[in-house]
């Protein structure tokens, strides 16, 4: 994995909608007026999900200005963490958990469909534009490993076939239920196991 | 004050000391990379582990203050296999190509992996691969060899204030980089060469030119401003290959300019070489002799003769031309000033900078007065930048320079605030009155015939009435104003033009009428004016004589000779003590050490070599004269990289001036 993707064609200007405008100023209330800086995070945010969630280097100049820091400061942050995008996702934005719990229980095999049903590459968009996965750090629900996001939503105890039907269903909108695919309840036990020691 | 144990060594240290500088004041080495004196503590190398009692783990003592009875061991085991450790994660992804490196023969890595490293690698991965990036002119980049020591990022951002390195990505994939790969956009951007620990940052005019170990290095004293930065000149047989900063705390600490640095690719290109003779509007090579018959031709005609000194002479030179001139003219028909420029002589006091370059450390109040520090001293803007930035004291403006990278408070445009000032009508005299070293820092765009005398005249009459006289500073701009002022080779310039006979010593700046005058060019560069003159006779550049230079602060500092004048070309003494004897008027010296010995007999207050003036400012007079002004400040335009003939005759600054005027005017570099 080398650093993060950033788009080639990138859009001339970016400004913030009337409404994110008004979100803005009420994320700028929360910091002191000397230390607006700190406001950068969910400014970012904002800009990702104006953008159809990617955050592009006219936006992050657009950002730097409001919050009077040099535009490398705010470059920093927005190449640091996975959750800012720097180039177009699609319509279904996958994020593969491949943390050592997930690791365990074959996210490898995950990421191994991620490349043949959406892009061989990470971070970029699929032949049909609609889809993008990346691999991210832990997501926090292991009980169910491997999982992956789809945009908001978490879609667990996956194996190879339920990641296919999940990746081919982009193509008609018909994503399945969320949660479990193997139709636990939230992280009840499989097979009505009601202690660790019975079978 | 905590006591400290060291390898049984017992010492005491003021408290806030880390315990990287106790081991150091015990005399015990620690090696280290993102470490730096001046600059923030990062602590992101760990190469400086030390073990500390009690302490499972060996600590960072670069970050680690030291506390009362802590017993340090610098030797032990622990530390050596922390450091064979550190060291072996810091070279997996390091190439090893020092063959090839210009940082080879001065690594830190290469160095300390030397002494402290482990002698092999178990890593056999591939290493990881970065793309160069670019970084302006000046910086070349190799970012496969970068360690993430965050020196440059700190140095940009602390010290140079122009917050533009950063590191993007991270873990494995942090980068070190500018937005967008553009050029730095600081006079100070190659000092994070020296600063890279490794090779990661290197000079691109100076890239696979020569090893260091090949190159003869000689202490001495730059002449691009009149700051006098100590400067250390790294020469290959004739060629100056390189400049290096030399640590000097009262004055350049250990940074230099980029014009510093890097004009001295101008010293080998457009050279006089020889002495020329211009026959029938023809300026033919000839001898020595032959170009001083010339001359005693046309003295013999006239003795209308003026002198006018450039911006880059040496003081005994200059002394010797005024003897000279003063001989042949009968008068002190000679000036140093190629512009509209007034100052006043009669004290020290009045055209020094006084507060010194090292009293900004201690400032609490600065007035910049038509001033660009940054254009016209930058070693003294990095002073004030750096007081701005660890004690954030209070700089105000009459005119508005450019960007200083500072905060400035704008009082407004027009000199007569100083007259308010002065009556208590500007709510600055407040700010005044509380301060405790204030400075006033006065520049040369408003040191004309029109303001000059109202503006250091009303100065003084404010600074006396908070009695902080010793609070005026004249920002000079040439090496040479300050000695010329000394042992004052200054007439009026107006009538030394006049004269029929023009004796030009290096003054490359100055706009000369020719007419029927006949005109003499002393110098080292090939110049607009050596090109109208009648006789040529080729000097010597700064680096290539001994010589005494006198910087703003009225500080003498002695210059050495690193290299030797091309061709036919001598030391600039030698030829006015030549000269003199064709024209029989024979200056009474044969050495240099005779010269200066001269010198110093009629000037007994230069011959205090380093060492700050002492001046008696009660006998410092003010006249109250001409107390009325209504003028505003023009900023004279100061080509920061074009600004004398050493630096227009380097390529390495025009192409920074070439890519400092496409990032203003885009933004970026395309």
């Amino acid at each position: 994995m080398s650093g993060k993707h950033i788009a080639k064609e990138q859009p001339k200007s970016f400004i913030f909608s009337e409404i994110n405008l008004k979100k803005k100023d009420e994320i700028l209330k929360k910091y002191p007026e000397q230390r607006k800086k700190s406001a950068v995070m969910p400014l970012l945010y904002l800009a990702q999900k104006q953008n159809d969630g990617w955050i592009p280097l006219a936006g992050i100049q657009y950002i730097a200005d409001l919050l009077e820091v040099p535009y490398i400061k705010v470059f920093e942050v927005a190449t640091f963490y996975t959750m800012y995008n720097l180039a177009p996702v699609g319509k279904y934005f996958v994020q593969v958990c491949t943390t050592t719990p997930c690791m365990i229980r074959g996210s490898g095999k995950i990421v191994d469909m991620c490349k043949k049903y959406i892009s061989e590459k990470e971070g970029h968009l699929s032949e049909d534009k609609k889809s993008s996965w990346i691999e991210v750090e832990c997501l926090g629900a292991c009980v169910n490993a491997p999982m992956i996001q789809i945009n908001d939503d978490y879609y667990e105890d996956l194996d190879e076939q339920s990641a296919k039907k999940i990746f081919q269903s982009f193509n008609d909108d018909s994503l399945p239920s969320i949660g479990s695919q193997k139709g636990r309840k939230g992280s009840e036990p499989i097979r009505d196991r009601l202690t660790l020691i019975k079978n | 004050m905590p006591k400290v144990k060291v390898d049984g060594i017992e010492i005491e240290v003021e408290n806030g000391t880390t315990v990287l500088q106790a081991c150091e004041i015990a005399g015990k080495e620690i090696p280290r990379f993102c470490y730096h004196e001046k600059l923030s503590i990062a602590g992101n190398c760990r190469m400086c582990l030390v073990e500390m009692e009690k302490s499972p783990k060996p600590v960072a003592s670069c970050a680690m203050p030291v506390a009362e009875g802590q017993v340090i061991y610098t030797n032990t085991q622990m530390v050596k296999k922390a450091r064979e450790g550190v060291m072996e994660f810091l070279l997996i992804n390091h190439p090893l190509d020092c063959p090839i490196c210009d940082q080879g023969g001065e690594c830190d890595l290469q160095d300390q992996s030397m002494k402290f490293g482990g002698g092999n690698s178990r890593y056999e991965l591939n290493k990881r691969s970065v793309k160069e990036k670019y970084m302006g002119p000046l910086i070349k980049t190799q970012m496969n060899r970068c360690i993430h020591c965050t020196r440059c990022i700190r140095f940009s951002e602390e010290l140079a204030g122009v917050p533009d390195l950063g590191a993007i990505n991270r873990g494995e994939n942090m980068e070190i980089t500018t937005f967008l790969e553009k050029t730095i956009n600081s006079e100070l951007s190659a000092n994070v060469i020296d600063l890279c620990p490794v090779g990661a940052l290197t000079s691109r005019p100076y890239a696979f030119e020569a090893r260091p170990w090949e190159l003869t290095k000689t202490e001495t004293i730059d002449v691009m401003d009149a700051v006098g930065s100590n400067i250390r000149v790294d020469t290959k047989g004739w060629e100056v290959k390189r400049i290096l900063p030399r640590t000097n705390e009262e004055i350049n600490e250990e940074w230099i300019s980029d014009k510093t640095r890097y004009a001295c690719d101008g010293l080998l290109n457009n050279r006089i070489d020889s002495p020329f003779v211009r026959k029938n509007g023809k300026l033919i090579e000839c001898s020595w002799d032959d170009a001083f018959v010339e001359i005693s031709n046309q003295i013999n005609k006239t003795v209308r003769v003026g002198g006018i000194i450039g911006s880059t002479v040496d003081l005994e030179s200059i002394y010797a031309f005024k003897l000279l001139i003063n001989s042949l003219a009968g008068s002190n028909s000679i000036d140093f000033r190629q512009k509209d420029f007034y100052f006043n002589p009669s004290h020290p006091g009045n055209y020094l900078f006084n507060s010194s370059i090292e009293g900004i450390d201690h400032s609490d109040l600065i007035l910049l007065i038509g001033a660009n520090p940054r254009i016209e001293a930058t070693m003294v803007n990095a002073r004030i930048r750096k007081n701005y930035a660890q004690k954030k004291l209070d700089i105000f403006s009459i005119g508005l320079p450019e960007d200083q990278t500072y905060k400035i408070n704008f009082l407004g445009d027009n000199l007569s605030i100083l007259r308010d000032i002065l009556n208590e009508k500007n709510s600055f005299f407040e700010k005044l009155a509380k301060a405790r070293k204030p400075m006033f820092i006065i520049g040369e765009s408003v040191l004309n015939s029109l303001q000059g005398q109202f503006v250091i005249e009303t100065s003084k009459l404010i600074l006396k009435k908070y009695n902080q006289l010793n609070a005026l500073n004249i920002l000079h701009q040439s090496a040479s104003s300050v000695g010329a002022i000394m042992i004052g080779a200054y007439n009026l310039i107006e009538n030394v033009v006049q004269n029929e006979i023009l004796y030009l010593l290096g003054a490359d700046e100055i706009n000369i009428d020719k007419k029927n005058k006949f005109i003499i060019y002393q110098g080292s560069h090939a110049s607009k004016n050596a090109k109208i003159a009648d006789v040529i006779l080729p000097g010597a550049a700064f680096t290539e004589k001994d010589g005494l230079y006198v910087n703003l602060e009225g500080r003498v500092q002695s210059a050495y000779r690193a290299s030797y004048p091309p061709g036919n070309a001598k030391e600039d003494w030698k030829i006015l003590r030549a000269l003199s004897e064709t024209l029989n008027k024979t200056l009474k010296f044969n050495t240099i050490e005779e010269l200066r010995i001269k010198l110093f007999e009629s000037f007994p207050s230069l011959s205090k070599i380093d060492e700050l003036p002492i001046i008696d400012y009660s006998n410092l007079d003010i006249s109250e004269k001409k107390l009325d002004l209504d003028s505003v400040v023009h900023y004279q335009y100061l080509d920061y990289y074009q600004s004398n003939e050493i630096a227009r005759s380097s390529a390495t600054m025009m192409e920074c001036k070439i890519a400092r005027e496409k990032l203003k005017k885009t933004g970026t570099d395309d």
